[in-house]
């Protein structure tokens, strides 16, 4: 790779790279994003490419690219032919053979392997016509599947690196960061300050030694869009940095990346070393007289240390735990010095900002909310996935448009938005306009964009205690109001759903929650509680049923739930009896069955495994179980079936 | 240095750039309750129970008074409602862990706080820090610190290190807010049993 000097120099190069590309020729995109190479797409990488050797075919005729994640990982792999771009979905090694031949070779498309439409049962060829896709606005995830994330070049021939030219030769530092406060953009990270205000501060410090850092210490469960940014896209993030860099005026920045992230760890350790090499990054950038330089730190998976002061600690060797602001790291951050840092998906904005202008990111979403956002979208919903969506769309329609709503004919119930101290948003609120604003009002925040979906058979009292057991353990343990309300509301979520519940339990974790809320020494405390908050406000009749009644009406708190095999219904099947792994029913051939309920463990096997034409094992829940019938009586005569 | 002018519970008061809200008010007397605070030791605003609510141009909310420095026309009210309540509960928690705590009584007392509210917990320490610090900054001899995180904190004192630098030092114990007991324990545990003690397995 050549090293480039000049902004001259940049564009010869992407020049020659595009030029020796034919974009008539077929390449085969495979998704090799952690969820899709989970699923096996590094066989099918190797199927394919193994066919096209059998095939007699060569590189000159076919390509294969392995890319990051589109972002639709319920269906993976994800195998799209371009320039066609026919999307093929869940492909397995043996479907090589068919997309090279009939594909490739036969130009055909390979009906069985293309998208259905559950709701007409169209086959959808072409992956934009995909609902799940054609109703997003992938700004920032768009490029995943068009790029190799190993390949500068790749990045280079979808204009990579043309906004940090336009930063560094075409405009002052003041002018960037005064773009960035135009696109309104708010930070992605959880606390949604604006990014250009916020660089503004670092920016407007005389000190001569600054960084800029890059927060990849991605910890909500069930949240991926920073990962899929940085193992697909990891180019992106390190240009918005670059051009960060020069605007705030520090030439050291960190990638705070955590350590079970390997793959993204991976692409943008070789990402850096690529744009190193070509001298986008180090002395005297494109000729401007910049330098800048940037190190991998790979955090130990505290989910405190996404807090921007524990981070700090963190990097300079300390325990992960956050300090008291002010000072705020702008003034005193990384070893003293002013510091900036953004959340990857923020960075990633930042490229889209120089080269389209502010108001390509300012002209979306609502008043105080401004551009595209990425949600990891999952749970009970049927397109489980990463999808990026203008800010102000409808929650109804992430998650029924998008996400093709809750699968299994069950009914929604609740949505929990912004990872563990986020909130449970009930089906009366789904239409609201999803923006930092509107999430905060009816109790939940946007956080880092996470998405979890739960049906009718969902318990919010389980769901509350499974959050605050997951704060429990990840609370850094520093301040009191934060490790100790904690510990009291889970103990106490606890009892009511092991249906020992006193009256008073509810108020008492309203005071709790305030405590931890409004004295806690950093957001993780203050966000802490609202799980409990959320779910108090809107589904209060299922803890009043837990402490009153002893009764969970989602069936799903093991101690208040009892199942009972109905005497009239069993045809004394024995499936039920073989299946159960505590051996707690009692039965035979043409004798009903019983469950040994001091045996029984309340798994619900018996339940699940019950065939539905009988459908004889019941769940109860707040009512006493019915006495067994007598032995004498359990005889059944006819057939067992 | 410049004079930082600002007001605590209505008086007007004159404090040095740099100072906390803690110093300012202890400067003209105004108390506000402390328990992981030590004159000696880098402020920590852990334990929280100096809470103050904080009016600095505008921006309203509550903040730690050991550790958030003083601002220009900063307004602190010392004690609220909502103050009195959160330091209630902070006393109530605390007391979960240590209720014969001489310190913890007399704030119970001071805010209403019921000793026996919340579930007993197993360890006597509250966590305030004063141990580790006090060793870690003022004796540099680094022989006791933090364990673990979240719920399963604790204070664990560095066999190796207690075993050489304890035995005529102590100065932890004085400091320890609920009793003495845990710091021994620690002590006493760590001395006993260090890491190649045959016992050390058995105990458990």
């Amino acid at each position: 790779m050549p090293r480039i000097n000049s902004p001259a120099e940049l564009e010869e190069f992407r020049k020659d790279i595009i030029s020796k590309r034919d974009p008539d020729k077929p390449c085969i995109a495979v998704c090799t994003g952690t969820g899709c190479l989970a699923l096996g797409a590094g066989k099918v990488v190797a199927a394919l490419k193994e066919e096209i050797k059998k095939q007699g075919l060569d590189t000159k005729v076919v390509d294969i690219r392995e890319t990051g994640c589109p972002g639709f990982c319920e269906r993976g792999p994800i195998v799209v032919i371009n320039p066609e771009e026919i999307c093929y979905l869940q492909v397995q090694p043996d479907d090589a053979q068919e997309i090279i031949s009939q594909t490739i070779v036969g130009k055909k498309v390979v009906e069985r392997l293309v998208y259905i439409d559950p709701s007409n049962n169209e086959k959808i060829v072409h992956e934009s016509d995909i609902p799940f896709y054609k109703n997003q606005m992938r700004h920032l995830i768009g490029n995943n599947i068009k790029i190799d994330p190993k390949s500068i070049e790749d990045y280079l021939a979808v204009g990579g690196y043309l906004a940090l030219v336009k930063a560094l030769i075409e405009q002052t530092p003041e002018q960037v960061v005064q773009l960035v406060k135009d696109s309104k953009l708010r930070g992605r990270g959880g606390a949604g300050f604006p990014a250009g205000i916020k660089w503004g501060f670092a920016a407007g410090s005389k000190e001569k030694k600054k960084y800029v850092i890059v927060n990849a210490d991605e910890g909500d469960p069930g949240a991926f869009m920073d990962r899929a940014l940085l193992e697909g896209n990891p180019f992106a993030v390190l240009e918005g940095l670059i051009i960060g860099a020069y605007a705030i005026g520090a030439n050291e920045g960190y990638l705070y990346v955590r350590q079970e992230y390997p793959l993204a760890v991976e692409n943008v350790t070789l990402a850096i070393k690529q744009v190193e090499e070509l001298g986008l990054i180090g002395e005297n950038i494109l000729g401007s007289g910049f330098d800048f330089k940037i190190t991998v730190h790979q955090g130990a998976g505290a989910f405190v240390c996404g807090e921007e002061t524990a981070l700090l600690a963190s990097l300079e060797g300390k325990p992960g735990e956050p300090k008291a602001r002010p000072p705020f790291p702008a003034v005193k951050g990384l070893f003293g010095k002013p510091t900036n840092i953004n959340n990857v998906e923020t960075w990633s904005n930042i490229p889209l900002i120089l080269k389209n202008g502010p108001e390509y990111i300012s002209s979306i979403g609502t008043e105080n909310s401004k551009g595209t956002k990425i949600f990891s979208l999952v749970g009970k919903v049927t397109n489980t996935g990463l999808v990026e969506v203008p800010m102000g769309i409808s929650l109804r329609d992430i998650i029924f448009t998008i996400g093709g709503g809750v699968p299994g004919g069950k009914k929604f119930k609740a949505v929990q938005t912004g990872g563990p101290s986020g909130g449970c948003i009930p089906e009366e609120h789904l239409d609201i306009k999803v923006d930092f604003d509107e999430l905060a009002k009816v109790g939940a925040i946007m956080g880092s964009g996470g998405m979890i979906v739960m049906d009718e058979d969902t318990c919010m009292i389980d769901v509350a205690k499974y959050f605050l057991e997951f704060l429990s353990g990840e609370s850094c343990g520093k301040c009191s109001p934060c490790r100790e309300g904690i510990t009291h509301m889970l103990s106490i979520m606890n009892r009511i759903s092991e249906g020992k519940g006193r009256e008073g339990d509810i108020e008492l974790l309203e005071e709790l929650a305030m405590s931890t809320k409004n004295a806690s020494l950093c957001a993780l405390g203050g966000s802490a509680p609202n799980p409990v908050l959320s779910t108090i406000r809107y589904f209060r009749e299922e803890y009043e049923s837990h402490i009153r009644e002893k009764r969970c009406p989602a069936f799903v708190c093991k101690d208040l739930i009892a199942y009972y095999i109905d005497p009239e219904k069993c045809k004394a099947c024995m499936i039920c009896s073989r299946k159960c792994p505590a051996e707690a029913i009692i039965g035979a051939k043409e004798q009903i069955h019983v469950i040994d309920q001091e045996k029984c463990t309340n798994c619900g096997t018996c339940y699940e495994v019950c065939p539905p034409r009988f459908g004889a094992v019941t769940r109860l829940s707040g009512e006493p179980v019915p006495p067994p019938i007598p032995e004498k009586e359990r005889t059944i005569v006819g057939k067992s079936d | 240095m410049s004079k930082i002018h600002l007001q605590i519970d209505g008086r007007e008061v004159e404090a040095e750039e740099g100072m906390t809200i803690l110093d300012a008010a202890r400067s003209v007397g105004i108390h506000i309750p402390t328990l992981c605070h030590h004159e000696e030791l880098e402020p920590y605003g852990a334990c929280r129970i100096c809470i103050v609510e904080i009016d600095a141009g505008g921006r309203k909310g509550l903040g730690a008074a050991c550790v958030r420095p003083v601002d220009q026309n900063m307004v602190v009210t010392t004690r609220t409602e909502q103050i009195d309540n959160i330091r209630k509960i902070l006393v109530e928690q605390f007391l979960a862990h240590a209720p014969e705590s001489e310190v913890l009584l007399s704030l119970a007392k001071e805010y209403g706080a019921d000793k026996d509210r919340f579930e007993k917990q197993s360890s006597f320490c509250i966590l305030c820090g004063l141990c580790v610090r006090y060793c870690n900054e003022v004796e540099k001899k680094n022989a006791i610190g933090f364990y673990d995180r979240g719920s399963t904190r604790e204070i664990k004192f560095i066999p190796e290190v207690a075993a050489r630098e304890c035995k005529d030092c102590k100065a932890c114990f004085p400091l320890c807010p609920t009793s003495y007991l845990q710091a021994a324990y620690h002590l006493t545990e760590a001395m006993g049993f260090p890491p190649s003690s045959p016992c050390r397995d058995q105990k458990v």
